[in-house]
This record gives C-alpha cells, structure tokens and sequence, in this order.
C-alpha cells in the first residue's frame, strides 16, 4: 500500500511565496492527481519538492514517513521524479540512460535483471526504435519518453511527473498518460503529473488539484474540481464544462473573463 | 570512428535488446583496443627516436630482452628513454581522465584542467615552492613542488565550485569563473618572475613552457600511483557520472548525491593536474582535447569513455613528444608547445566534423 499526506507544504524563493501551505487529503494507491495552473502557480515547485530537490517548511509523508527525514536511497527507490527540461547535449544513447537509471545507485544489481528491466519498460512505452539513438539527437518529445522510461525502469511507487506530455503529439500524450494510469492501476502506486491540458486531465485523472495564487484554489474528482468558478479564478477565461456524445466532460472556452 | 549517432537497424528490431547493445559494447571495447594498440606504437616509435642510432628492432628486442644491448645503449633505453616515453604517457593519461571527469562533473564540454585555470593555479603553487626554495626547508624536491601545485590547484576548483554555487553554475558563468582565473593566475605568474632570481626565473620559465625530458622513473612512478589509484575510484563512480549525464534533477532522483560526486570529482580532478604537470610543467590541451577524442569514439557511457580518455590523453602527449624530438634534428622544443600548437587545430577539426555531423 502506497499513502501519500501532503500537510501545509510552503516553498520562498526571495521573501515571495511560491506555494503557502498546500494541504491534501490523504492520497492512497491508484491515485492519478493532475495538478492544473496557470503558469508560475507553483505546480513545478511542489513536484520538486516532493521529489526532495527543493527546500520546503511543511509535513509530507509518505506510507508514514516523512520524506525529508528518510535514507537519501530509500527516498530514491520510492519517488521517480520527471523534470520539465532533459538535457539536450549528450551523446549518451536511450539505453545506456536508462540502464544508468538502475545502475546509478545499485552498480552490483545482477545484469540479468537490469536487462530485463530495460527492455520491458522500452516495450512498455514503445520506444524501441528510439533505443540506440544519441540523446542529442532526439526530438523533445523523443528526450521525454527516454526520461520517463528511466523513472519506470526503476518501479517507484510514487510518480512525479512534471507535464509529462508537454512535448508529445496527440498519440503518444494518450499513449503515455495510458501507460502511466496502466501502471498505478495494476501495481499500485501513485501519481502526480503537473499538466496544462484540461482536457486530456479530465479524462485521465481521477483526482484534480487546481493551484492559483500560491494555494490551491480547487481539489476533488474532476468535475468538482474544473467548474465555470474554477476556470475564471485560475486562469481568468469564461468557460464551460459540456459532455460529448459518449457521455465524457470537456472543456469548451468562450473567451478571457473581463 | 564515431558512435555519437548510432545507426539502428530496423532488421534486428526482433532480437532482445540487450544482444542488439552488445555489438555496440563490442565495437567500443575493439576501439579501445586500437587505441591501446596506437599507444603502444607512439611509445615504442618515442622510444626508437634518438641520436644514438637505435633501430625499431634494436628497441623492441631491447625491451623484451635487456641483455641483447651493449652496456651504453642499455643505459639510453632503460635510464634514459624509456623514462621519458613512459613519463609522456601516464601525464598524458592523467590529463586526459582529469579533463573527462571535469567535462562530466561541470556539464560543459569546454572544461579542462587548462581552460578553467587549474592548471595556472598548479603553476603559481610550483612558481611559489621554486621562489622561494621549499626543498631547502626539508621537502625532498620530488614532492615540495607537486604539493605546492596541488595547492594552487585545490584553490583555484574550491573558488570555481564556490563562485558557480552563489551565482549559478551555468555553462557560460563557469567558463567566465575559468577565464577570470586564468588571468588572474597568468598576473601573479608574471608577478612572481618579476621578484624571483635568475635561476629561479629560468626553472619557472621552463616550467611553464612544459616538457617531460626530465624524466625519471621515480617521477614516473609518482604519477603512475596517483594515476593507478584514482582510475578504480574515477571508474567505481561510472555509472553515477553516466547518470549526470542524463541531466542533473535526473540524477538526483535516482539517488545519486550529486553535490557529493562533483567534490569528489574535482579533488581527484586537483590531484591528478597537480601531479600530472608538477613533473613536466603546463602542458595545455590534452585534457580538452583527450576527452573529446574519447566521446567521439565512445559515447558518454562512463565505462568506456572514461578510459578512453585516459588513454587518447596518454596516445595525444606521447606523440606529441616524439614530434617534439623530431621536429627539428638536435633541438626538443618543450612538449607544452607542440600539444598547443597541434592540439588547437585538432580541437577546431574535431568540433567542426561533430557540427557537420549533427
């Protein structure tokens, strides 16, 4: 079981609050939270600092244990963290990255293992064709399947992935998302991608957190998290939450709130 | 040579990966192979080359069986040459995995023990024990000199990582930080030949010029320990530098203590500068170019790269040494001017071939 408590979580940078107490109900396995924002409402900053890459006041638990006060590889081995930019100037290939994912810190981990590991998470995100290719010579949509392949090869149970998709066409955004609600699904675990697609949240997320002004503004399943209120504070837009002929919500915007 | 983009093949889309990866693995551990085999050739050509008329033949056969030498062309080969050539190639070495190792730790393919002033520092260290004479103070010369460089090295990364730490270790900041050291040091070289006496003056002057004809195995040996002890240490951290690769956050939530590898990195990165070149002086660009050499042909997989750049740094001065010998008949120009003098063509030629690559 994965138990995830986010409890007045506060971020500073320069005397200016990025985030000022951001409480969450307790998440727990299978969760899919996607964080929605304008942008600079601090969903980057609070998956960094989940992932313990950024100083932060506040409690955050995880299964019970606060994350800054456990074994730095403990942590590693519990949290995957996705950053928003890969570096573009290597000549690493795809498959030495996400072997040095798993070998980084476990270097005696059997070759067996690492090999099985790797090839199921290519397999998985159907990116084999991209496996001996250079780093550096990969679209930014290639880099970020091959950094999400190197989160997965190392089977965390708790996902931080910061807009995941935000470089992908409109396949493998679904193909991705799927993957990722494939696996929280069936292994259990939890997930928290900052997105800037409300649509394709809706539909993939089955719980929604909107920050606005360094708090969250709305948090609950989907459509009580988007309403016309919602979209109007947070991004200041008049909009409408329709359902398409198949019975699913979609955002239809009419124009910038006056 | 190049495995920078590797070509894949749609035809062995159904073999498992990892067996696709081996050919791959093949090819770079054949390459390292040709570089060792280069190496061992500039060494025995380095060591061939000399007034005293010894062939190729004469060389080898002298060096798998002493005895065939008469007593004088034994002296030349085992105490003179041999030094000399094997000097060039564990400096060479040292450079070459000290430049790799900074490339990886600063994420900035220009860093090098020479460009971001290291090796300035090590020289205002050596410039300071040869002023003011430490080896009359008790320090046995082989070591006053190199203590004082690794001082002035340590120095010159510890207000690198401090300056990169408070304002942002950027690629440009850090190669600026560089360039401020480099002229800096440049200053106070220039200010401590100013004040020092006439011999002192000519054993700087020498010193900065770079040159490893002056040999001994002691000396060779010294560096050969550093060299032998820092490679299993540099390659125990192989896949954490591989991972930084990878990008930094990357890394981090990995589990790898990021801050920790770098210091780490550039103490060794300190040591293998400082004594690298306290025996033969600046020697510039072998720990640019070496790691460049090595990340054309290997990649940035640290299993490979690592000693790939250790052995094109060892292969670049080595060869280096022999044109310095015969370049002009009679005369050995310092080896710090002939790496300069070929090491900026073949960086300019290296750069522009990965540009026309890419």
């Amino acid at each position: 079981m994965t138990a995830l408590s986010i409890d007045g979580v506060s971020v500073s940078y320069g005397g200016r609050d990025v985030l000022n107490k951001i409480v969450m109900p307790l998440l727990e396995d299978g969760t899919v939270l996607g964080i929605l924002g304008p942008n600079g409402a601090g969903k980057s900053t609070l998956l960094r600092a989940l992932a313990g890459l950024q100083p932060y006041r506040g409690l955050v638990h995880l299964n019970g244990e606060r994350i800054e006060q456990m074994p730095y590889l403990k942590r590693a081995g519990l949290i995957g963290y996705l950053p928003q930019t890969l570096p573009q100037a290597t000549t690493l290939i795809s498959y030495e990255a996400v072997v040095s994912a798993c070998r980084a810190v476990r270097p005696d981990m059997r070759r067996e293992e690492v090999e099985r590991a790797v090839e199921a998470v290519f397999d998985q995100l159907g990116i084999r064709h991209l496996a001996f290719q250079a780093l550096g010579k990969l679209s930014g949509g290639q880099r970020q399947m091959v950094g999400l392949a190197q989160v997965l090869v190392r089977g965390p149970k708790l996902l931080l992935l910061d807009e995941p998709t935000s470089a992908l066409d409109l396949r493998w955004q679904l193909n991705v998302i799927g993957v990722i609600s494939e696996i929280v699904r069936a292994k259990g675990g939890i997930c928290l991608m900052a997105l800037h697609d409300i649509n394709l949240a809706m539909r993939h997320c089955n719980r929604l957190m909107v920050l606005s002004d360094a708090g969250v503004l709305a948090e609950g399943a989907p459509a009580e998290a988007i309403t016309t209120e919602t979209l109007h504070h947070a991004y200041g837009v008049r909009g409408r939450i329709e359902t398409c002929s198949q019975g699913r919500p979609y955002l239809v915007t009419d124009e910038v709130s006056s | 040579m190049t495995e920078a983009v590797i070509r894949h093949d749609p035809a062995s889309d159904g073999a498992p990966l990892a067996v696709q990866y081996r050919v791959i693995f093949m090819r770079r551990v054949m390459w390292l192979g040709v570089l060792g085999i280069a190496l061992a050739v500039s060494i025995v050509l380095n060591v061939a080359t000399g007034p005293s008329g010894m062939t190729v033949g004469d060389v080898v056969m002298g060096l798998v069986d002493p005895a065939s030498l008469d007593q004088a062309q034994r002296v030349i080969l085992w105490d003179v040459r041999l030094p000399f050539a094997m000097l060039a190639v564990v400096v060479g070495a040292c450079l070459g995995l000290a430049g790799g190792e900074m490339q990886t730790a600063l994420n900035n393919p220009l860093a090098s023990p020479s460009t971001l002033g290291v090796m300035h520092a090590a020289t205002v260290g050596a410039s300071l024990a040869i002023v003011f004479n430490v080896g009359a103070l008790g320090f046995p010369e082989n070591y006053a000199i190199p203590i004082f460089a690794f001082a002035g090295a340590m120095a010159a990364i510890s207000l690198i990582q401090l300056l990169s730490r408070t304002f942002g270790a950027t690629v440009d900041t850090v190669i600026l930080f560089g360039i401020a050291t480099v002229f800096a040091m440049d200053a106070a070289v220039s200010l401590i030949q100013f004040i020092a006496n006439d011999d002192s003056l000519q054993q700087i002057v020498f010193w900065t010029m770079g040159s490893v004809s002056r040999a001994t195995w002691e000396k060779v040996a010294i560096v050969g320990i550093v060299l032998a002890a820092c490679l299993p240490m540099s390659l125990g951290q192989m896949w954490q530098m591989t991972a930084l690769r990878g990008g930094e956050d990357q890394a981090r939530s990995f589990g790898v203590a990021v801050d920790r590898l770098r210091t780490l990195v550039l103490i060794r990165v300190s040591l293998l500068t400082a004594i690298a070149i306290s025996f033969t002086g600046v020697i510039g660009f072998v720990g640019l170019v070496g790691p460049h050499i090595s990340r054309l042909a290997f990649g940035e997989d640290h299993r490979f790269y690592l000693p790939g750049a250790a052995l094109a740094g060892a292969f670049i001065l080595s060869a280096a040494s022999l044109v310095a010998k015969s370049l002009v008949p009679g005369i050995l120009i310092p080896d710090g001017i002939v790496t300069a003098l070929i090491g900026i063509p073949l960086f300019l030629a290296l750069v522009m071939t990965q540009k026309r690559r890419a």
